[in-house]
């Protein structure tokens, strides 16, 4: 009974759990996904799951800590889709392919 | 005087600086300036004998070079009796020739180059000369050595004289091997280099070197052998006369190759001790004197035997030189010294003579130097004809000529030692006599043998004067005093004589040596007459058949170098090569080497270009991390 409730009240396991999923969902889309915008998108679901953990720390912990790490983050994140969308727009602009197996220039 | 002597120094090796830095392109300048600074240092010199004189004999000075730790190496010169004649010898017959050079060398495009070389030479032999310990003589003893390298390839367009000077080089190198082996050991055993340190420590305790005593002395002899060209290494010296004529004289008969009789002379105490061989050795048991007396015993004869069948007027002189310093270097082996630098000295103005009384010869013939198309010099060509019979008689030991005294004073020695070493050096002197007269007859007197002899003409005075000045060096030198001055360094007291009694004192002292080889010389120049005076070709070889062969060909020891080390050596080295080539190069190398690209190739594969590859590898990389973090 006592774990039901527990399993019912909010807690930070589920939080946890969630950021996981999303975490693992993203992943999965980084990996699998062909098209740049897409895979870009799965990159920041990546980091807005480590951002739910770190406010769910931040939350159950009574500490600040967390949410400072969360807005360096969000920083960065918003940094990285400059530079990110502005790559992907200058290859759109050359007509060139926005689809990740077609840019292997780096191949051996 | 330490201003002097760095003047004395260092003077050539500036104006060599000065000369191929700055007037490379201007003949006349470059000898102008190389002719000054040898005449400076002549005058520099002779001041120095003043002044050293006056101030009292020996004077040292030395500073550190480098200090490492305890080592401490030294840097200085020694003045004393011994290198002050050599000092003058070599500066003063060093200026004459550089005077004579530039008529000799007048008209060659690299002229400059020739001078710059000469002056090279002379500071390398003035730091021998005035070198205080061994290490400093070995480097001079180098330098020495490579310029001699450089003048004797000096027209090295010709493959002959570029031969010629390799030969010289790599003889020299096996001496110089053995006698920096020899350097090291002393260093070790005895803690110094210094000659005047040398020579007390081993004063106060001859055995101090214990069981290396021979060896030393014979490692030290090594490098003798070599730059005296001694036998078995005495077979860079014939070859060097590809180079200039002046160049002959000065390096390879006056000075340079009598480096080795001097280094003898200065490291006496070291030779004079007693035998003594490590134990394994032991029955060797022969002292480094003795073996430094037969090996200029024997090259002595060898070199005087082949000399009796040449034809190049160079060649010959070149054997004459071979086997007078076979005699110097016997000399001391007989524990005399003294008699050894007192030859020096008047050889070295003799022999100076001769060779450029050859050069003089040579340029007026147009560079014939075959002695078979000469002869009828007498009308043509006055001066070089006296001034050559004059050293072609004080070569051979005619009284009261210089070298009578010295030769004398050698055989002498030699008698009163073993009759074997003077009946040797008796055989030698008639010899000389012997192949002397058939170069003078054949050379000089009878009839003109060729077009460019009856065409020649005397050559200008810059030539002649160095000549007439050699000439009169090689009849009065018997009468300056060098033996008594050199007894004295060895501190001998000798007899003070007045002219007379100098002439006469061979005589009075050892009558048996003074007639015998005075007989020795009678009979060469008599043989020498009969078979050559007015002679149309050489009547040897007829009647001595394969003798004759045997000696026109220098007993075949190049060819026997040849075939034995020479043959042994390019085999070893091809083993070496293949060694090196497949064993080194393939098995070794070429692992590591294809080692290396097949893995690199391997990893290659790993980059496919895909982002999304390498971003699969990082998390399954970070999951393994995690795994690892969180269970261990």
């Amino acid at each position: 009974m006592e774990t039901f409730e527990s399993f019912l009240t909010i807690g930070l396991g589920h939080y946890l759990t969630v950021s996981v999923i999303l975490f693992c969902l993203g992943v999965l889309g980084l990996l699998t996904r062909r098209n740049l915008i897409v895979v870009y998108m799965s990159l920041e679901l990546m980091l807005n799951a480590a951002n739910l953990a770190l406010v769910a720390f931040s939350y159950f912990n009574k500490s600040l800590d967390g949410q400072v790490v969360v807005m360096l983050v969000v920083t960065i994140a918003a940094a990285e889709v400059a530079v990110g969308l502005a790559l992907i727009v200058s290859l759109a602009r050359k007509k060139l392919p926005v689809w990740v197996n077609d840019l292997n220039k780096l191949k051996y | 005087m330490t201003n002097i002597l760095l003047a004395i120094l260092f003077l050539p090796i500036l104006s060599a600086a000065a000369i191929t830095l700055f007037t490379l392109r201007r003949p006349t300048v470059s000898a102008g300036i190389s002719i000054g600074s040898s005449c400076l240092t002549f005058i520099l010199s002779v001041l120095l004998y003043r002044g050293a004189v006056s101030q009292g004999l020996p004077l040292e000075i030395s500073f550190t070079w480098l200090s490492v730790g305890a080592l401490s190496v030294e840097l200085g010169f020694l003045v004393d009796r011994l290198s002050l004649l050599m000092l003058l010898v070599v500066t003063g017959i060093g200026s004459l020739i550089h005077i004579y050079s530039r008529g000799y060398m007048q008209g060659d495009p690299s002229n400059s180059r020739y001078f710059s070389g000469l002056s090279i030479f002379m500071f390398s032999m003035t730091g021998i000369v005035l070198a205080n310990n061994l290490l400093m003589i070995f480097f001079f003893w180098e330098m020495v050595g490579l310029s001699s390298y450089l003048l004797i390839g000096f027209w090295m367009s010709k493959p002959s004289a570029a031969d010629a000077g390799k030969k010289a080089f790599l003889c020299n190198r096996i001496g110089d091997t053995g006698f920096l082996l020899g350097i090291i050991i002393l260093w070790g055993t005895l803690g110094t280099l210094g000659f005047s340190q040398i020579n007390s420590l081993l004063a106060a305790n001859p055995a101090a070197l214990g069981s290396w005593t021979t060896l030393v002395g014979l490692l030290l002899f090594c490098g003798v052998v070599g730059k005296s060209a001694q036998f078995p290494l005495h077979v860079w010296l014939p070859d060097a006369m590809e180079g200039p004529t002046p160049v002959s004289a000065l390096i390879h008969a006056a000075t340079m190759v009598a480096a080795g009789v001097y280094l003898l002379a200065r490291a006496f105490s070291i030779f004079a001790l007693p035998a003594a061989w490590p134990e394994s050795l032991a029955w060797f048991n022969f002292s480094a004197l003795e073996a430094v007396a037969f090996t200029g015993a024997l090259t002595a004869l060898l070199a005087a035997l082949i000399a009796v069948q040449q034809n190049d007027i160079k060649r010959i002189l070149a054997y004459s030189t071979l086997s007078q310093l076979g005699y110097m270097v016997m000399a001391v082996g007989i524990a005399y010294p003294v008699a050894g630098m007192y030859h020096l000295t008047t050889h070295a103005f003799f022999k100076a003579l001769l060779f450029l009384g050859a050069g003089s010869v040579i340029v007026a013939l147009h560079h014939e130097q075959n002695i078979w198309k000469m002869g009828g010099l007498l009308k043509r060509m006055p001066i070089t004809f006296f001034t050559f019979l004059v050293g072609t008689l004080a070569l051979c030991g005619v009284p009261p000529l210089s070298g009578f005294f010295s030769k004398d004073a050698i055989i002498a020695q030699a008698f009163s030692k073993s009759t074997c070493l003077g009946t040797i050096s008796v055989g030698v002197a008639f010899l000389t006599t012997f192949y002397m007269g058939r170069l003078f007859f054949v050379a000089f007197m009878g009839k003109a043998r060729s077009q460019s002899a009856e065409k020649s003409q005397e050559t200008p005075p810059v030539m002649t004067y160095p000549l007439i000045l050699l000439a009169i060096a090689a009849v009065f030198a018997g009468f300056w005093n060098v033996d008594t001055w050199m007894m004295r360094h060895y501190g001998l007291e000798p007899e003070s004589a007045g002219w007379f009694a100098k002439l006469l004192y061979p005589f009075e002292h050892a009558p048996m040596a003074a007639l015998v080889s005075l007989a020795a010389v009678v009979c060469g120049a008599v043989l020498a007459f009969k078979l050559y005076y007015n002679a149309k070709q050489d009547v040897l070889p007829s009647q001595l058949g394969s003798v004759a062969r045997w000696l026109k060909d220098k007993f075949y020891l190049d060819e026997l170098y040849e075939n034995t080390l020479i043959w042994c050596q390019d085999k070893f080295a091809l083993v070496c090569d293949k060694f090196d080539r497949w064993v080194i190069g393939g098995a070794l190398v070429g692992t590591v080497y294809h080692g290396v690209d097949l893995v690199g190739r391997l990893w290659r594969l790993s980059q496919t270009g895909s982002v999304q590859t390498y971003a699969a590898i990082f998390v399954f990389g970070f999951v393994v991390l995690a795994y690892w973090v969180v269970n261990w």
